[in-house]
């Protein structure tokens, strides 16, 4: 393997840490739990990697070893985003604006 | 030749899909958008792939995708939101496990061939994944509660998990001299795996929110590592995103206990509880309508939400206590400890869920000043971010450690399911001050007799 190839993937490793510590420590508390599922999803990308394990067909070993992880990826990314996106839509159900109508609506719910 | 290029392209945009959804995470408002672009970029990134020249059959890969996504959409579609936390736990594991058999099978392709920068990327990306896939299946036992919560230990324990990290690390190193010995390959993977179950084994229940931030970060580690092995840009960047965001959480868990990560990783915290001193005084039991009285004439009440709050589902219940005080015009609060639940962020999805805006949702650096102005606490299913030994008593397991400080309200009321220590084993001097009234029993039942009695007061 070609040292340029392992200085540039460095590169790309630095940027991104920092990236992430930048973006990371913006998400406030709050919204944490959501966070977790969201980062595993996207890290679900190794998804990528198993694709091409399952569809290059080296041995039968390695194509069934591929396509186990093409489905335990998959789980993650499909999961992981379904679940973020039910959390989410709880958080965002109830902007302070709206939050003194929906629970007037409740209490009518239970006069009724 | 063309395909590589449109893949790179694919990835880029992908890459930059990935950071703008985590940035929409920095407010409620944004995250959903953020999300979708994340879900775009992943689209994106999965299609360009599929165009990959080594690709030759993609009936397999299909197949595979369609049981992926129906595995995993009924799995967060059904979840309870109560169990959220054991969902990350098992799906952290799955991620750990697509790393690794990646990693395996880049292994059985190169074999002695492999480059010592390959396989140290390999090794790398096994390791951190087989140590994931069983410090993740321990935790996700332990939150299940197919095992016993409470640390598991043996004498000498530290000292040979030092030296079998030592001796996997060896096999490591020598791997990445003689990439061909298959053996120490798959040796190494047994060891990592055996060190994941020990390293977690001994973690108390209660330090889970650390446990899972620290796979949430090895994980992500691995998908990087894979990057490194594949020379693939975008699995670097998801899986640094991934491992940065699980490092800084399991920073900020450890800084809500005031502990180290040795200390949490190495500490058996919780374990069988040493001399410690029985607390003089008596806990005072009250009854469901003294406790509405106050409430119904309090004109600001903290709620304080643990663990219990999550094990006893009564999220929803606690929501309707709130709404029949604040229709009587007493101003009701929610404080959030960070260690508060299994995982952090964990009592925020929970009350999100019963519908209470999160205006209403408070740090506590944002609650601590203002306790002394509350009438009633109520705590609910917490014990040790509510401990005032943390802050008064320098020789308690928990010194130091950040509380909410309830004792300094006028009443606290602590929801409660039984007269024993609770989780961590430690005594709780708040139980015996004379201004706490404790209500033993299910926290939902509880909750709603008082829901009921408020309505009547």
């Amino acid at each position: 393997m070609k040292t340029d190839i392992l200085i540039s993937s460095l590169y790309v490793f630095a940027l991104a840490a920092f990236l992430g510590y930048q973006i990371i420590s913006r998400v406030p508390p709050l919204l944490h739990t959501p966070l977790m599922a969201a980062t595993n999803a996207i890290s679900g990308i190794s998804l990528v990697g198993s694709l091409v394990t399952a569809g290059a067909e080296h041995s039968t070993l390695s194509t069934i070893l591929g396509v186990i992880a093409v489905i335990a990826a998959t789980i993650n990314v499909v999961g992981g985003f379904t679940i973020t996106e039910r959390m989410l839509k709880m958080f965002q159900d109830k902007l302070p604006s709206d939050s003194p109508k929906d629970s007037k609506d409740k209490k009518e719910e239970k006069h009724s | 030749m063309e395909s590589k290029y449109l893949i790179e392209i694919a990835y880029i945009i992908a890459s930059t899909l990935f950071i703008f959804g985590l940035k929409g995470l920095s407010h409620p408002k944004s995250a959903r958008n953020g999300m979708n672009l994340a879900a775009m970029g992943m689209l994106v990134a999965v299609v360009g792939t599929l165009l990959h020249h080594e690709i030759v059959s993609y009936t397999w890969i299909i197949v595979g995708l369609l049981v992926g996504s129906l595995i995993g959409s009924v799995m967060a579609l059904k979840v309870s939101m109560n169990a959220l936390p054991q969902r990350q736990a098992i799906s952290l594991a799955f991620g750990a496990l697509a790393a690794t058999l990646v990693g395996v099978a880049e292994y059985m392709r190169g074999g002695a061939e492999l480059g010592s920068f390959k396989m140290t990327a390999l090794g790398f990306e096994v390791l951190f994944g087989s140590i994931t896939i069983a410090g993740s299946l321990v935790a996700f036992a332990k939150l299940q509660e197919l095992i016993r919560g409470t640390p598991l230990t043996f004498k000498g324990q530290n000292i040979f998990n030092i030296a079998l990290f030592t001796f996997t690390i060896g096999i490591f190193i020598s791997l990445i001299f003689s990439p061909g010995n298959e053996i120490m390959f798959y040796v190494m993977i047994g060891l990592a795996f055996l060190f994941g179950l020990l390293l977690v084994l001994p973690i108390g229940a209660a330090d889970m929110p650390v446990v899972m931030s620290l796979m949430n970060s090895y994980a992500g580690l691995a998908s990087a590592a894979t990057g490194f092995a594949l020379n693939n840009n975008v699995l670097i960047i998801a899986g640094t995103l991934d491992g940065f965001s699980g490092f800084i959480l399991s920073i900020l868990m450890c800084k809500a206990m005031n502990r180290s990560m040795t200390n949490v990783l190495f500490g058996a915290f919780g374990g069988a509880s040493e001399e410690q001193q029985a607390i003089e005084g008596v806990q005072r039991e009250v009854g469901i309508d003294d406790v509405a009285v106050q409430l119904a004439y309090a004109r600001q009440v903290v709620i304080i939400p643990g663990y219990g709050l999550a094990t006893a589902q009564a999220q929803h219940t606690v929501r309707e206590l709130a709404e029949a005080l604040e229709h009587r015009g007493v101003i009701v609060k929610y404080a959030i400890h960070p260690v508060a639940g299994r995982m952090p962020g964990h009592m925020n999805v929970l009350l999100a869920e019963a519908n209470v805006p999160y205006s209403s949702l408070y740090e506590l650096e944002q609650i601590n000043p203002e306790m002394g102005a509350t009438d009633v606490s109520i705590v609910i299913g917490a014990n040790d971010v509510v401990n005032p030994d943390a802050r008064d008593n320098p020789k308690s397991p928990i010194a130091g450690m950040p509380i909410i400080e309830v004792d300094k309200s006028k009443q606290v009321i602590v929801l409660k399911r039984g007269k024993g220590r609770g989780f961590s084993g430690i005594e709780n001097p708040l139980f015996f001050k004379p201004n706490t009234g404790m209500l033993y029993g299910d926290a939902k039942a509880s909750l709603a007799k008082l829901v009921q009695a408020v309505q009547q007061a």
